[in-house]
This record gives C-alpha cells, structure tokens and sequence, in this order.
C-alpha cells in the first residue's frame, strides 16, 4: 500500500518534470513556429541564476521562482532581437542558429562558472510514508507544473495580451493590419518562453549537479515532448508528457531507469509514425 | 608547431617536410615532455586542475635545473573531451613533436585510444588517473589508485561501521562494473552479503526509482561508485529522501573530482571514501604542495586527487630519468623497474616493478563539512588487482588490458 | 549542369589527384585522413539533405553503425575485407527499414528530425549501457561507454598480416573519397538524382506524376547512410578504437553544421565544410585562450545570419561575377527550400 503511493508520487512527478521542462519550448515552438535548441541552455542560466542568487543571501524560493525567470527571460528578449527575428519563417535555419547559440553559452557558462559541478540543496525536508521515505521536493515540483499548466491556459484563454498573441499567431498580417506590431509580440512570446525555461532550469536545479553542460540531457527530451504534442499547446504538452512520463516509469520500476529512458524514446516513434502530425494533430485539433 | 606550420601554408609546398625542422632543432637542447588531457568540454572539471598539476610540476624541476642540466619543455594539448582528437594529437606528440614521454589521458577509453600508438613509436607513457585496473603493457605506468586498493581498505571499515547487508549502486561502465565485482568479493570476504547491484549508465540523473527500490532491499549499507555530475544527483536526491541518516553511503569515486565541495554539509557528511589524496591530510609535503600551488594559481579549492596524481606521475618520471641519466626509453624504464619511489603530496609512492603501477598509501576518510577528514591511513597498499594477472617480468612483450576474474 | 560528364569526371579526377599530391605536403597525413573521412560523412548528409530534402538529425547512427559493424566483424573474422563490406550493407539496410517506416508513413519535416534524433539516442543509450560482460557478439564484447579497442586494421585484401596503415591509408581513404564523390555525381545525373531533386522541390507534383515518391526517398536515405557507414569503417581503422561518442548528438550536430558551412545543395560543399572545421577544431586544441565550444557556435550562428547559403555557393558566386562568367548560379530560395525540407 505505501509503495503504491510511493510510485504514484513517484510517476505523478515524471510527469510534471517532464511538463515543466518541455513548457517553454512549448510555448516558442507553439506559437511562434520556431525550434529553440538553446533550451536546455536558458534552463542551465536559470539554474546558475538561482544559486548565485542564494549566494547573495536571497531566498532561495524568490530566487527560483523570480529571479531566475526575469534573468533568464531577458537573455532570451537580447537573443531575439539579435539573431532570431532575423530568422523567422526559416523553421531549420533557427534550429541551426539556436544550436550554435547553445554552444555559445555553454562556453560563456564554462568562462564565468568553471567547469566543477555545483548546486543548491532540496529547500524541503524528505517525509516518510509508512516504511518509505519520500523527497518532499517532488511535490514541490508537481505544484509548479500545475500552476504553469492553469496560468498558461488562463493567460491565453482569458486575457487580451492572450487573444493578441494567439491573433497575432494564427495570421500576423491581420494582426498588423489591425494596428497590433507581430513583431513587438514575437518578442514577448519569446520573452515568456525563455522565462519559463529559466524557472524550469532553477526549479530543477536543487535536484542535479549543475555544470555549463547540463543543458543537453533536458533538450532531446522537451523536444521530443513538444513535437510528439503537436500543434496544440496545452493539450499537446499536458497529454505528451503524460504518455511518455507513465511509459518511462512504468518500465523504470519494472526493470531499469535505462530501460525506462528507451522505453520513452521507442514510445515516441511509434506515436509519431501512427500520428504522423503530433498527438493534437489528431485528436484536439484546433484547440490549445 | 601551428603557427609555423600555418605560416608555411602559404608559401611554396615543397616547404612543407621543412616544416618539420624547427620542431626538431628545438628538442635538441631540451626535453620534452607530451601532454595530451581534456581541459575543455565536459570532462575538463578533471582535466582543468591536472594540466596545473603538470605545468607546476614541470616548472618546479626547471626551477631546481631542469633534469640532466636540461630544461624540460611542454607540448600540451587539449582533447576537448573527444576521443577522436586523443588519436589525432598522440600522432601529433609521437610522430611530430617526437616528445620523450607522453602524460596524460582520463577516462579509460581515451587511454585505449593512444596506448597502442605511444607503443608503435615506442614513447613512454604515464597514465596517472585513477582506474579499473588490469592494462599490462611495459610501455606504460599507470600511477593512479586502482579499485582493489580502495575497495580492500574501504569495505571493511565501512561494513564494521554499519552492517552486512550491501546494496550497490555502480555506474554502468568498465570502472563500474570491475569495481562493483571487487566490492561483491570484498563483502563475501568478511562475511556480508550484497542484496542486489544496479548500474546506472554515466547520463542518468534522477534517481527517484532507485531510492523506493533501495528502500525494499532495506540494505544496511550502500557502496556506491557512481562517477560525474548526473550521477552527483543521487547524493542530493538521497539526503533529499531523508535516508541519509538512515542508511550509510560509502563510495570509491565520489570526491575525486571534488564533488563533495558541490553537496552541503547535510547532504555529504558521513559518506565514507578511500583514496590515495586529500586535500585535508596534514603532512608537511602536502602543506608545501598547497603553498606552491597557492603561489602559482592563487586559488587551492581546485585540486583533486587526480591533479596530485598527475603531479607524482610526472615527478616519478623525473626520478626515474635522473637515476637513468638519460631520457631514452628503455634506460628510463630500467630505472623505474628499480621500485623507484617518491614523498609527494599523498605520501609515499612507489612504482612496483611486476606490473607498472604504483602502490600508495590509502586513506579512509569520511565526508565533513565539505572536507575529507582523515581517519585511518594504510601506508603502502600494492596494486592487487592487476598483480593477479599481469607480471611484466617475467612476460615483457604482455600488451593487453586484462578484466579481472575473481 | 552546365558541364558535360565527362568534362566533369575529368576535372574532378585532375583537381583531386592534385590535391592528393599537395596536400600532404602541407598537413601532416594522418590529421589529413581524418579530415578525408569527415569529408565523406558531410558528403553523406549532403547528399540525402541538399539534394533529396531529407534531414536527418541522425547521420551519425549510420556512422556509428558502420563503425561498430566494422569492429565487432573484424574481431570475429580476423581479416578487413568482408568487415568492410558488411560496415557498408549494414547502415544501409538499417537505413532501409528506418526510412521505408518514415516515409511510407508520410513524416516529413521537423517530425522527420525527431525520428531520426531518437533512433540516433536509442543507439547511443544501447551501447552505452553494454559494459556488461553479457553483452557479446560472437568474439567481440561491446565494452559499453569503454567502446571496443584492439581489432583487426584494414589489411590487404587476403592477407591479413599486411596491414595498410600510415600514409597508404591516407591515399586509400582519399581514394575512396574521390570514388565516392564520383559516384554521387553520376547518380545526381541520372534520372533517379533528377527526380530526387523534383521530390524535394515538389514532393506532391512528382507524387502525382506518378512517381513512388516514399520508395525513392528510402533508396536515397540508404544510399546516404551507405557511404556514412563506409565514413565509420574507415574512421575506426584510422582510430583503432570506436566508441559510443561516434552515435552522440553532438556528432550528428557537428555533420549538419559541417553541410550549412560548406554550403547546401552542392557536392563539394560538405566536404570543405567537414574538413574546414575539423582542422579548425584540431587548431583550437592548440591554444587555450578562449574556450574552443564557444567558438564552434559562434561559427555556426554568424554563418547562418550572415551566410547561409555556406561556403562554397558564396565563393562559386564572387568568382563567377570577377571572372563574369555566366556559370550556373546556385538559386538562393532554391536552396533555402531545400533546407526546410
């Protein structure tokens, strides 16, 4: 009975994490048809934001959920305005342009940070449950996740910022006609996606030694969250990472995390030669 | 050598076999010395402090008169983490730079990738990292503490403190999987049981299952020789749990890379290691080690157990060379054969002649405060692992990397 | 293609010939080999990218797999030839199945990439967690993140003792290389490469012209992953040690950025590219003052905000407009359709 329990937590947070670091890609492939292979980098920023904050004595939760979003958010605002507005409509090119982006704070994370790992400890006290113990943190982390979830739908959904945005996605030159600059919104798309990697990258950071190239182990796995979503952003990021996240554990408990990882990876080729469009390609269409 | 090989693309081609005379003019009255690490990418957080150690171990013999009145001369070279460049720049040493000795690779792969070239041009090479042991090649020392010397002192000092039951948690590679097998032996020997072994591929980093599952085997201890910075994780993730102090952790590989300065003080203290170095042994050789390094990089937080390796490596050289009286290969390895041995940083270091290694004192400490406070020091501990397979007396010509049957 | 074929055997075969003889002379030719090889893996992607639309963010699979083959063959035959040949066939049959699942299930695009990206990590992930003395192939253990050292180098054909090593490696591989070079470009002027061409301009209009669109396609794909395979033999005699690395994203990375640099949609593109930037990579190992990563992705973001078209079109098109010539431009938003296949 408390390892039944002990597992649910245990694939509840799977999912989350696997939600919270595919969020932000989410929102800039979702919206903006652009791929951002520097992902896991603004996630890896967000980390290295946080812990120097809490080494200036700021508390570590402002600093995760506060800092790290607004510095990594406007890495990404400078990133935007001098390489990716000048690529859009080039889906491969910005890939390209992302990824050697990547590279580039990878090598500037190495100058300023070195190369040894570091980290910040669990903010939150493990818990037992019968003869387990449990990370308490791992709630933490399925709270953040659906906040995310609820705060994205409601801003897209019921606020005039949302209706611009998602206008303004859907058919730019309307937009423009109607007085709204695609290209002021693009920016603050780009804004809050880079803000949401940055606040994935510090809400994960107590759990993992952070180096300047933690970045790649979250980026293979978001975007293949994100493209097996499909064109819708919510329902394809909430049911993506529901699938692959039960799939990986389940077969995690089963056998091993290895075969756990592989597992995900067979279950997104398979999903992706059935639906060849994403799973919102198919089912949801046309929702967010 | 680049930049005069770039200034000669441009002129005439038929320059290019001059190309090479500089380089040879120059060794003429110097030695040179190969050194061929990763310090960028993601193996540098080892890399990074072993080419220190080696630029001041260098600098320190020129300083005393260099050796045989020459000064000795450096042609490093960074991999970048990627085994390719590691064949590339062994040609590069070997066939161009035609260095005197070779030191350096990290992980075991890269080692495999040079070994045979620095063999073929008969180039004497020091791998100074700490390994799985078992290569037996006359060609090469290997001055790093294998598994067998930490796993024998480590084991039962951990098992007395705790219980007989282990679990252990290795990571999914050569090293892992040897010393896994080492610890399993150990344990047997007095009188534990292991529960169950999982490896975990070098990239894993949450380890959520893993603690539920460790829960159901209820060990009393866990030994784990997990290796880099995914697999930090379980540590964090462990105290994180709030096992930590319900079952004690013992590792043969956390900390080489100073990792234990990464954990907190709740997250690290008590986790039981043993190694040949630490930056806490109070010895007068490694108070005047930190000093020099002081003077020379300001900043003593980065050295490890694998720079101090490097450091004696290449001072093992050096004696190796004076007793020789020359640089040629074979007189120095005639000298090293002697049982040469050096006072460095970690104690005493001696090269056993049967097998190429080194045999050194072994330190279990425990974690504290970001530390690792000394408790037992075993003075002397041989290579035992690989002196069950490899005699290089009496089988010179050996060449191979032997997995250890036990 | 302005020049006739034979016109274009010729140059080639004079051009390169030249460069065989200089370049030795200049790069010591055991670095040149490698750079050789990467040649014919950018030219492997080039191939199926440039001219038949397809990205594959896994060209290093084949790579690996024809590395890999190579070995494990090698270990258990004990001589190089039949090795070589199944490091050929086995990329390519694998890339067979993968390409007729892709493309006769209609993926294209960015899903196309994600395929080829995960079949590229279950690899990785495969033999990487095979350091267990379970895993065997007949002789050979797969060693794991250790990789496999110590097996049989290329030897002449039937003789297993006479190695081929040195500089008569350099010249076989660069033999090959051109071989292979020549026979791309036949096989881009054949009507098979024509409508290859047509499938990536237009995959919809050469559908309903009646021709097998998916089946061409896997033809290509295993035809691309053929030469990567051979690419992975010959890197593992040059290296006499094949690791997990060789199925790692960051190679499969450094294949695409190789093709944008030197320039899509041509054959000779990728093959500066790849060898350009291996020999800046092995440069950079020279020096420490700025950290070599950074480098690398500044390259590759200035090339494709300033330069996108790579290299090679760029050069074709300054000396063509100094020598005023009125060779074959390469059309810009041809090649920019090419990359979005």
């Amino acid at each position: 009975m408390d390892l039944s329990f002990v597992i649910l937590i245990e694939m509840l947070y799977a999912v989350a994490s696997l939600v919270l670091i595919s969020a932000g890609l989410a929102v800039v492939f979702g919206m903006m048809k652009v791929i951002n292979l520097a992902h896991g980098e603004f996630m890896m920023m967000g980390g290295y934001a946080t812990i120097t904050a809490v080494g200036l004595g700021v508390n570590v939760f402002v600093a995760m959920l506060v800092i790290a979003p607004i510095v990594v958010g406007l890495i990404g605002l400078i990133v935007e305005r001098l390489v990716i507005r000048h690529l859009y409509g080039r889906l491969v090119d910005t890939m390209l342009a992302t990824w050697g982006l990547s590279l580039v704070f990878i090598g500037i994370a190495t100058m300023i940070f070195g190369n040894t790992t570091t980290g910040i400890s669990t903010p939150i006290p493990g818990f037992a449950v019968g003869d387990y113990q449990i990370n308490g943190y791992n709630f933490f982390i399925i709270v953040v996740s659906i906040a995310l979830v609820i705060a994205m739908f409601a801003v897209l959904r019921g606020t005039r910022a949302g209706l611009i945005a998602r206008g303004t996605m859907q058919r730019s030159d309307m937009a423009a006609a109607l007085g709204y600059s695609p290209d002021r919104i693009y920016m603050m798309t780009f804004f809050c996606g880079s803000a949401l990697s940055g606040l994935a990258g510090a809400v994960l950071a107590p759990l993992v030694g952070l180096v300047p190239t933690s970045g790649g182990a979250y980026i293979a796995k978001a975007f293949i969250t994100v493209i097996a979503g499909g064109p819708s952003l919510i329902a394809g990021l909430v049911s993506s990472a529901t699938s692959f996240g039960l799939v990986s554990q389940i077969f995690t408990f089963a056998i091993s995390p290895v075969i756990g990882e592989v597992a995900l990876l067979i279950a997104a080729v398979i999903l992706l030669r059935m639906m060849p469009q994403g799973i919102t390609g198919r089912f949801f269409k046309g929702k967010m | 050598m680049s930049l005069n090989r770039r200034e000669l693309l441009g002129g005439a081609a038929a320059l290019g076999t001059a190309a090479m005379l500089p380089k040879a003019v120059m060794a003429a009255g110097t030695i040179q010395l190969g050194s061929i690490l990763d310090t960028s990418g993601i193996f540098d957080a080892y890399g990074k402090p072993m080419d220190q150690a080696m630029r001041l171990a260098v600098k320190e013999i020129n300083d005393a008169g260099g050796l045989l009145g020459k000064q000795v001369e450096v042609a490093a070279y960074d991999t970048q983490s990627d085994m390719a460049l590691y064949s590339q720049y062994a040609q590069q040493l070997t066939r161009q730079d035609r260095v005197d000795v070779v030191h350096g690779g990290i992980l075991s792969a890269s080692r495999e990738a040079i070994r045979q070239t620095m063999r073929k041009t008969k180039t004497l090479y020091f791998y100074n990292v700490q390994y799985e042991g078992g290569v037996c090649d006359r060609n090469l020392f290997a001055t790093g503490v294998t598994p067998a010397q930490q796993v024998e002192v480590l084991v039962p000092y951990a098992m007395k403190k705790s219980g007989p039951k282990v679990h252990i948690l290795a990571a999914d590679y050569n090293y892992g999987q040897i010393t896994a097998r080492w610890i399993q032996k150990f344990v047997e020997d007095n009188g534990g049981e292991v529960v169950a072994t999982d490896f975990f591929p070098l990239d894993v980093s949450d380890f959520g299952s893993t603690i539920t599952k460790v829960q159901q085997t209820a060990p009393d201890l866990i030994v784990a020789p997990l290796v880099g910075g995914a697999h930090l994780s379980f540590f964090r993730q462990w105290a994180a749990a709030g096992m930590k102090d319900k079952i004690p952790l013992a590792s043969t590989t956390m900390g080489v890379g100073n990792e234990h300065k990464v954990l907190t003080p709740e997250e690290g203290n008590g986790i039981m290691v043993a190694y040949n170095y630490s930056q806490e042994l109070e010895t007068a050789a490694n108070t005047t080690f930190k000093e020099k390094w002081q003077a020379e990089y300001g900043d003593t937080t980065a050295i490890h157990e694998l720079a101090v390796s490097t450091y004696q490596g290449i001072m093992l050289w050096a004696e190796g060379v004076r007793k020789a009286g020359s640089v040629e290969r074979d007189a120095v390895i005639e000298a090293l054969e002697t049982g040469i041995s050096i006072d460095g940083p970690a104690g005493k270091v001696t090269i056993d002649p049967q097998t190429h290694h080194a045999t050194v004192d072994v330190h279990i400490m425990e974690f504290d405060n970001q530390g690792m406070t000394v408790i037992e020091t075993l003075p002397q501990r041989a290579p035992i692992d690989t002196q069950a397979v490899c005699d290089l007396q009496t089988n010179p010509d050996d060449n191979t990397q032997y997995e250890i049957e036990i | 293609m302005g020049r006739s074929a034979s016109q274009d055997v010729l140059i080639t075969l004079v051009v390169s010939a030249v460069l065989i003889w200089v370049m030795p002379l200049l790069i010591s030719t055991y670095t040149l080999t490698v750079l050789v090889i990467y040649g014919m893996l950018g030219l492997s992607l080039g191939l199926i990218w440039g001219f038949g639309g397809i990205l594959c963010f896994g060209q290093a699979a084949f790579f690996g797999l024809g590395a890999y083959t190579y070995a494990i063959a090698a270990i258990n035959i004990g001589e190089s030839t039949v090795p070589m040949i199944l490091a050929v066939l086995v990329p390519a049959v694998f890339a067979t199945l993968l390409g007729a699942m892709m493309f006769y299930g209609r993926l294209t695009d960015v899903y196309l990439g994600v395929i080829t990206l995960v079949v590229t990590l279950i690899l990785f992930k495969f033999v990487n967690s095979t350091a267990g003395p379970q895993y065997v192939i007949g002789k050979a253990r797969l060693g794991g993140f250790n990789g496999i050292p110590g097996f049989q180098t290329l030897n002449v054909p039937g003789d297993p003792d006479a190695y081929v090593w040195g500089d008569p490696f350099f010249y076989v591989c660069a033999v090959a290389l051109v071989i292979v070079f020549l026979l791309v470009t036949w096989l881009l002027r054949s009507s098979f490469g024509r409508i290859a061409v047509g499938i990536r301009e237009n995959e919809v209009r050469m559908g309903l012209m009646g021709y097998d669109v998916a089946a061409r396609k896997t033809v290509l794909f295993a035809v691309g992953a053929a030469i990567a395979g051979l690419a992975g033999a010959l890197f593992a005699n040059w290296g006499e040690i094949v690791t997990p690395n060789l199925f790692s994203l960051g190679q499969s990375a450094e294949i695409i950025i190789w093709c944008i640099v030197g320039g899509l949609g041509t054959r000779l593109g990728p093959i500066v590219g790849a060898a350009g930037l291996a020999y800046l990579k092995f440069m950079l190992g020279q020096q420490s003052m700025v950290d070599n990563t950074l480098i690398t992705g500044l390259i590759l973001v200035l090339f494709v905000l300033f330069l996108p078209r790579g290299l090679v079109p760029a050069i074709a098109s300054v000396l063509s407009s100094i020598f005023g010539r009125t060779k074959r431009r390469p059309n810009a938003s041809r090649t920019r359709r090419a990359r979005h296949g």
